[in-house]
Protein backbone atom coordinates (compact mmCIF):
# COMPACT_ATOMS: atom_id res chain seq x y z
CA UNK A 1 0.00 0.00 0.00
CA UNK A 2 1.61 3.31 -1.07
CA UNK A 3 2.07 5.87 1.64
CA UNK A 4 0.60 9.32 1.32
CA UNK A 5 1.54 12.38 3.30
CA UNK A 6 -0.82 15.33 3.08
CA UNK A 7 -0.78 18.72 4.75
CA UNK A 8 -3.65 19.81 7.00
CA UNK A 9 -5.03 21.91 4.17
CA UNK A 10 -4.87 19.18 1.53
CA UNK A 11 -6.50 16.61 3.82
CA UNK A 12 -9.23 19.06 4.83
CA UNK A 13 -10.00 19.98 1.22
CA UNK A 14 -10.21 16.32 0.17
CA UNK A 15 -12.48 15.56 3.12
CA UNK A 16 -14.67 18.54 2.18
CA UNK A 17 -14.80 17.51 -1.46
CA UNK A 18 -15.95 13.91 -0.95
CA UNK A 19 -18.36 14.77 1.85
CA UNK A 20 -19.93 17.59 -0.19
CA UNK A 21 -20.45 15.35 -3.21
CA UNK A 22 -22.16 12.65 -1.15
CA UNK A 23 -24.35 15.21 0.64
CA UNK A 24 -25.36 16.67 -2.71
CA UNK A 25 -26.15 13.29 -4.24
CA UNK A 26 -28.30 11.96 -1.42
CA UNK A 27 -30.22 15.04 -0.33
CA UNK A 28 -31.50 16.57 -3.57
CA UNK A 29 -33.79 15.27 -6.27
CA UNK A 30 -32.51 16.70 -9.54
CA UNK A 31 -28.99 16.74 -10.93
CA UNK A 32 -28.96 20.53 -11.06
CA UNK A 33 -29.96 20.78 -7.38
CA UNK A 34 -27.36 18.17 -6.47
CA UNK A 35 -24.53 20.04 -8.16
CA UNK A 36 -25.60 23.35 -6.62
CA UNK A 37 -25.92 21.88 -3.12
CA UNK A 38 -22.59 20.03 -3.37
CA UNK A 39 -20.90 23.28 -4.46
CA UNK A 40 -22.61 25.13 -1.61
CA UNK A 41 -21.48 22.57 0.98
CA UNK A 42 -17.95 22.63 -0.41
CA UNK A 43 -17.86 26.43 -0.22
CA UNK A 44 -19.09 26.28 3.40
CA UNK A 45 -16.39 23.73 4.28
CA UNK A 46 -13.69 25.88 2.68
CA UNK A 47 -14.98 29.01 4.44
CA UNK A 48 -14.93 27.10 7.75
CA UNK A 49 -11.39 25.85 7.09
CA UNK A 50 -10.07 29.35 6.41
CA UNK A 51 -12.12 30.92 9.20
CA UNK A 52 -11.02 28.44 11.85
CA UNK A 53 -7.43 28.52 10.59
CA UNK A 54 -7.28 32.30 10.98
CA UNK A 55 -8.98 32.05 14.37
CA UNK A 56 -6.35 29.58 15.59
CA UNK A 57 -3.54 31.67 14.07
CA UNK A 58 -4.75 34.87 15.73
CA UNK A 59 -5.54 33.04 18.97
CA UNK A 60 -1.97 31.81 19.23
CA UNK A 61 -0.61 35.34 18.64
CA UNK B 1 -58.92 14.10 4.09
CA UNK B 2 -56.19 11.99 2.57
CA UNK B 3 -54.33 9.81 5.04
CA UNK B 4 -50.64 9.17 4.73
CA UNK B 5 -49.19 5.94 6.00
CA UNK B 6 -45.65 5.57 7.33
CA UNK B 7 -45.85 1.81 7.74
CA UNK B 8 -42.59 0.07 6.91
CA UNK B 9 -42.86 -1.99 3.71
CA UNK B 10 -41.87 -5.67 3.90
CA UNK B 11 -38.16 -6.26 4.38
CA UNK B 12 -37.99 -8.26 1.16
CA UNK B 13 -38.54 -4.99 -0.70
CA UNK B 14 -35.69 -2.98 0.80
CA UNK B 15 -33.34 -5.36 2.64
CA UNK B 16 -31.43 -6.62 -0.45
CA UNK B 17 -30.67 -3.06 -1.57
CA UNK B 18 -29.62 -1.94 1.92
CA UNK B 19 -27.43 -4.99 2.51
CA UNK B 20 -25.80 -4.62 -0.90
CA UNK B 21 -25.33 -0.89 -0.24
CA UNK B 22 -23.49 -1.77 2.98
CA UNK B 23 -21.38 -4.53 1.46
CA UNK B 24 -20.44 -2.71 -1.75
CA UNK B 25 -20.56 1.09 -1.60
CA UNK B 26 -23.00 2.26 -4.29
CA UNK B 27 -24.17 -1.33 -4.87
CA UNK B 28 -27.66 -0.68 -3.56
CA UNK B 29 -28.15 2.10 -6.10
CA UNK B 30 -26.96 -0.15 -8.92
CA UNK B 31 -29.47 -2.79 -7.79
CA UNK B 32 -32.21 -0.14 -7.80
CA UNK B 33 -31.26 0.96 -11.33
CA UNK B 34 -29.61 4.23 -10.30
CA UNK B 35 -26.14 3.57 -11.72
CA UNK B 36 -25.09 7.21 -11.99
CA UNK B 37 -25.71 7.96 -8.35
CA UNK B 38 -24.27 4.59 -7.35
CA UNK B 39 -21.05 5.26 -9.26
CA UNK B 40 -20.60 8.68 -7.66
CA UNK B 41 -21.25 7.33 -4.15
CA UNK B 42 -18.92 4.38 -4.74
CA UNK B 43 -16.16 6.65 -6.03
CA UNK B 44 -16.43 8.95 -3.00
CA UNK B 45 -16.59 6.22 -0.35
CA UNK B 46 -13.84 4.08 -1.90
CA UNK B 47 -11.58 7.10 -2.49
CA UNK B 48 -12.02 8.26 1.07
CA UNK B 49 -11.31 4.79 2.46
CA UNK B 50 -8.22 4.28 0.29
CA UNK B 51 -6.89 7.73 1.15
CA UNK B 52 -7.37 6.84 4.82
CA UNK B 53 -5.40 3.63 4.37
CA UNK B 54 -2.64 5.38 2.41
CA UNK B 55 -2.34 7.95 5.18
CA UNK B 56 -1.78 5.00 7.50
CA UNK B 57 -4.98 5.56 9.42
CA UNK B 58 -5.99 3.00 12.04
CA UNK B 59 -9.17 0.95 12.21
CA UNK B 60 -10.91 0.92 15.58
CA UNK B 61 -11.54 -2.17 17.66
CA UNK B 62 -14.30 -1.94 20.26
CA UNK B 63 -13.11 -1.04 23.75
CA UNK B 64 -15.09 -0.08 26.80
CA UNK B 65 -14.12 1.86 29.89
CA UNK B 66 -15.08 5.40 30.73
CA UNK B 67 -17.81 6.98 28.65
CA UNK B 68 -15.42 8.84 26.32
CA UNK B 69 -13.40 5.71 25.57
CA UNK B 70 -16.58 3.74 24.89
CA UNK B 71 -18.04 6.40 22.59
CA UNK B 72 -14.81 6.83 20.62
CA UNK B 73 -13.80 3.20 20.24
CA UNK B 74 -17.22 1.55 19.87
CA UNK B 75 -18.48 4.42 17.70
CA UNK B 76 -15.33 4.31 15.59
CA UNK B 77 -15.61 0.55 15.24
CA UNK B 78 -19.24 0.78 14.10
CA UNK B 79 -18.34 3.52 11.61
CA UNK B 80 -15.47 1.39 10.26
CA UNK B 81 -17.72 -1.67 9.88
CA UNK B 82 -20.20 0.46 7.90
CA UNK B 83 -17.64 0.54 5.07
CA UNK B 84 -18.65 -3.07 4.34
CA UNK B 85 -16.37 -5.07 2.08
CA UNK B 86 -13.66 -2.41 2.28
CA UNK B 87 -13.39 -2.97 6.03
CA UNK B 88 -13.55 -6.75 5.73
CA UNK B 89 -10.92 -6.87 2.97
CA UNK B 90 -8.63 -4.52 4.89
CA UNK B 91 -8.71 -6.80 7.89
CA UNK B 92 -8.43 -10.04 5.91
CA UNK B 93 -5.53 -8.78 3.79
CA UNK B 94 -3.70 -7.38 6.81
CA UNK B 95 -3.74 -3.69 5.87
CA UNK B 96 -5.00 -2.71 9.31
CA UNK B 97 -2.36 -0.61 10.99
CA UNK B 98 -1.53 0.26 14.54
CA UNK B 99 -2.52 3.68 15.82
CA UNK B 100 0.50 5.99 15.81
CA UNK B 101 0.93 9.66 16.59
CA UNK B 102 1.04 12.25 13.83
CA UNK B 103 -1.38 14.50 12.05
CA UNK B 104 -1.34 12.52 8.78
CA UNK B 105 -2.18 9.26 10.57
CA UNK B 106 -4.86 11.06 12.53
CA UNK B 107 -6.43 12.38 9.34
CA UNK B 108 -6.22 8.86 7.91
CA UNK B 109 -8.17 7.47 10.86
CA UNK B 110 -10.79 10.19 10.40
CA UNK B 111 -11.03 9.45 6.67
CA UNK B 112 -11.64 5.75 7.41
CA UNK B 113 -14.42 6.64 9.86
CA UNK B 114 -15.91 9.22 7.48
CA UNK B 115 -15.95 6.69 4.62
CA UNK B 116 -18.15 4.42 6.76
CA UNK B 117 -20.46 7.27 7.71
CA UNK B 118 -20.82 8.36 4.08
CA UNK B 119 -21.67 4.76 3.22
CA UNK B 120 -24.34 4.87 5.94
CA UNK B 121 -25.87 7.88 4.17
CA UNK B 122 -25.80 5.90 0.92
CA UNK B 123 -27.55 2.98 2.67
CA UNK B 124 -30.29 5.29 3.97
CA UNK B 125 -30.69 6.72 0.46
CA UNK B 126 -30.98 3.19 -0.98
CA UNK B 127 -33.59 2.38 1.68
CA UNK B 128 -35.65 5.45 0.78
CA UNK B 129 -35.49 4.64 -2.93
CA UNK B 130 -36.41 0.99 -2.34
CA UNK B 131 -39.42 1.92 -0.21
CA UNK B 132 -40.65 4.50 -2.72
CA UNK B 133 -40.10 7.50 -0.47
CA UNK B 134 -37.69 8.97 -2.98
CA UNK B 135 -37.07 8.74 -6.74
Amino acid sequence: MPKMSLSHFEASVLFALFTSIVLGVITKRTDRERVRYAAYCFACFIAAIFGLSWLMYLGHG
Amino acid sequence: MAETTNALPPASRWAPAVILAWLIPGGGHFLLKRPGRGAVLAACVVSMFLLGLMMRGALFSPQTGDILTTVIYVGGFIANVLSGALYLLTNWLGYNQVDVAGHVHDYGTKFLVAAGLLNLLAMVDAFEIATGRKD
